[in-house]
């Protein structure tokens, strides 16, 4: 297992993300002041900081699980408004899902991934389409899941997971939100990007990013380009 | 923009500091995490009140905690629900041996992050009830949309709820009247301005000087529809109408009117509103038994009004009238 992924790659991710988000919270909040409120890069960007300060407290030995497991309880305990619940119940159920693992080949990538969007459902209630960080997050498992088939890397699985990701992003413009603020938008919400799309989809690239980075595995055909 | 703050980052940490040196004969305020709870908190063998949601709205919450309202409030960051882990600590300072009542307006993130808390105490053996209020008619179909949002009626279901628990009531009824009041009260609002968020610098939607937003919400959502500013009188019958046809109201009601400002709206034009809106109701048979105007449940300096109006029968009145000593309304006592 080579090409597996293990904590180098998961804490690598972690501080990428906090990057990116950071990097990123002017356009989060400026995609959020159009159909939401307005907090939204605000928010993601104090709750990695407030990951980044703890990744010192992992334990010498600890496992992806473990990292993801802090980065679920970091954020549900600092982001609040519906994205810490939302995205920190995606980190715990994804962790779980990995378990005690050390090293996370191509089938426990897709199993963290699934995992993880079973957590949004399960908090949020949407469904594909509703114009939420769903319509990121659905593609981009189905995605890891056909390239994992396909016999590709963990890192191949992670770029086809961040490219479908993108693309479910953009695709969330035309639509009318039926859950979160923007619902109240009704068809005045066509032709924004779902700000929670929008980050899930930066996370998700961090993490293919990442594990070009760490993983091994770079030489796939899929892009892993910048974030930007 | 021009504001009164320090830093955007310290804009909640310093008001509650500033809420505590003003009415610390009223509360305690504990800084991290972040709630406010009445000063004589737990209260033994009463139920606890316990309500939040993102800053901005003040004088909601914190200015309702105290006797016969809420036993605690969690400010939130402006407009952004607060996490769980001040909810849970806001409700375990505040747990009497009776449970605790969370009320929680219909928002998304306040709904999750309330659900998280509730968890979060029941495993500490906490008894926890919620109560979703949900009062503006502005949203119209609820299928396709988060809910109705929970705006200004929130007060009324605070103080109602509030004197219930005062009076002795257990979790069961307190949340009983909480759901009785919620059910009973439509509110619709109204903006003239946008606000804006400290840390965003921007407004959070742009009106043109002659544009108003009908059915905004209390973080400048839209609800119905954008038109062109129009007489006091007529914005009033625009908000009216769907208030009195959603529960629906009907000729002999007696029935509390509160007039609410949206943060940026002068006392004056607040009675003006409340002129045309009681005289709506008086054509219509509907008696305005009690009344409360002025700024309650507020968008940071928004200007802009919403009008609630609370059908009532002989036990809500007398709980409306019970006494209450809180920041921000206070009698009989």
């Amino acid at each position: 297992m080579a090409d597996a992924l293990g904590i180098d790659w998961t804490t690598d991710w972690i501080r990428r993300t906090a990057q990116v988000v950071h990097d990123h919270r002017v356009e989060l909040v400026t995609l959020d002041r159009e159909i939401g409120d307005g907090d939204h890069g605000e928010n993601l960007d104090r709750g990695f900081t407030a990951v980044l300060a703890k990744l010192d407290t992992l334990a010498d030995d600890a496992v992806p699980g473990d990292a993801l497991k802090l980065v679920a309880t970091t954020l549900i305990s600092t982001v609040g408004g519906a994205s810490g619940p939302l995205l920190g119940t995606a980190y715990l159920k994804g962790a779980a899902a990995v378990g005690k693992d050390e090293q996370l080949d191509g089938a426990a990538v897709v199993a963290f991934l699934t995992a993880a969007r079973d957590g949004v459902v399960l908090r949020g209630k949407a469904e594909p389409g509703d114009k939420t960080m769903i319509d990121a997050w659905t593609p981009a498992v189905d995605a890891a899941a056909a390239a994992e088939a396909e016999g590709r890397s963990p890192a191949e699985i992670l770029a086809a997971a961040a490219d479908a990701a993108e693309k479910g992003a953009e695709a969330t413009e035309p639509l009318v939100a039926r859950k979160g603020r923007a619902s109240y938008l009704g068809e005045r919400a066509i032709g924004h990007r779902d700000p929670g799309a929008q980050s899930s989809s930066l996370i998700l690239r961090a993490a293919a990013d990442s594990a070009a980075g760490t993983g091994g595995a770079g030489t796939g055909g899929a892009s892993t380009g910048g974030a930007a | 923009m021009k504001k009164l703050i320090n830093d955007p980052k310290n804009v909640v940490d310093e008001a509650v500091v500033g809420f505590e040196a003003a009415h610390g004969d009223l509360v305690t305020v504990s800084h991290d995490p972040i709630y406010i709870a009445r000063k004589d908190a737990p209260v033994a063998g009463k139920v606890g009140l316990v309500s939040g949601g993102g800053s901005g709205h003040e004088p909601l919450h914190g200015g309702f905690v105290g006797f016969g309202m809420l036993d605690a409030a969690v400010p939130g960051p402006v407009f952004t629900s607060p996490t769980p882990d001040p909810i849970l600590a806001a409700t375990k300072a505040v747990d009497g041996g009776k449970g605790v009542l969370h009320i929680v307006k219909n928002y998304t993130g306040d709904v999750l992050n309330f659900e998280t808390a509730a968890d979060l105490a029941s495993a500490e053996d906490i008894e926890v009830r919620t109560v979703i209020v949900d009062d503006d008619v502005a949203v119209k179909d609820s299928l396709y949309t988060a809910g109705r949002r929970g705006v200004a009626g929130t007060v009324l279901v605070e103080k109602i709820a509030g004197a219930a628990a005062e009076r002795g009531d257990d979790l069961d009824a307190v949340a009983a009247i909480a759901t009785k009041v919620n059910g009973q009260v439509r509110t619709m609002g109204v903006a003239l301005t946008p606000c804006v968020v400290p840390h965003a610098g921007e407004p959070s939607f742009v009106l043109a000087d002659d544009e108003i937003e009908i059915g905004i919400g209390i973080h400048g959502e839209p609800g119905r529809e954008r038109i062109k500013l129009e007489p006091a009188d007529a914005i009033v019958d625009r908000l009216l109408g769907p208030i009195l046809e959603d529960l629906p109201f009907a000729s002999g009601d007696e029935v509390l009117l509160l007039v609410n400002g949206m943060g940026g709206t002068p006392q004056v034009e607040l009675y003006i509103v409340f002129k045309h809106a009681a005289e709506v109701l008086a054509e219509k048979g509907i008696t305005v038994t009690r009344s409360l105007v002025g700024n309650f449940v507020t968008s940071l300096e928004m200007q802009g009004v919403s009008i609630s109006v609370l059908k009532l029968d002989e036990e809500l009145t007398g709980l409306w009238d019970a006494p209450v000593q809180t920041a921000a309304l206070r009698w009989g006592r």
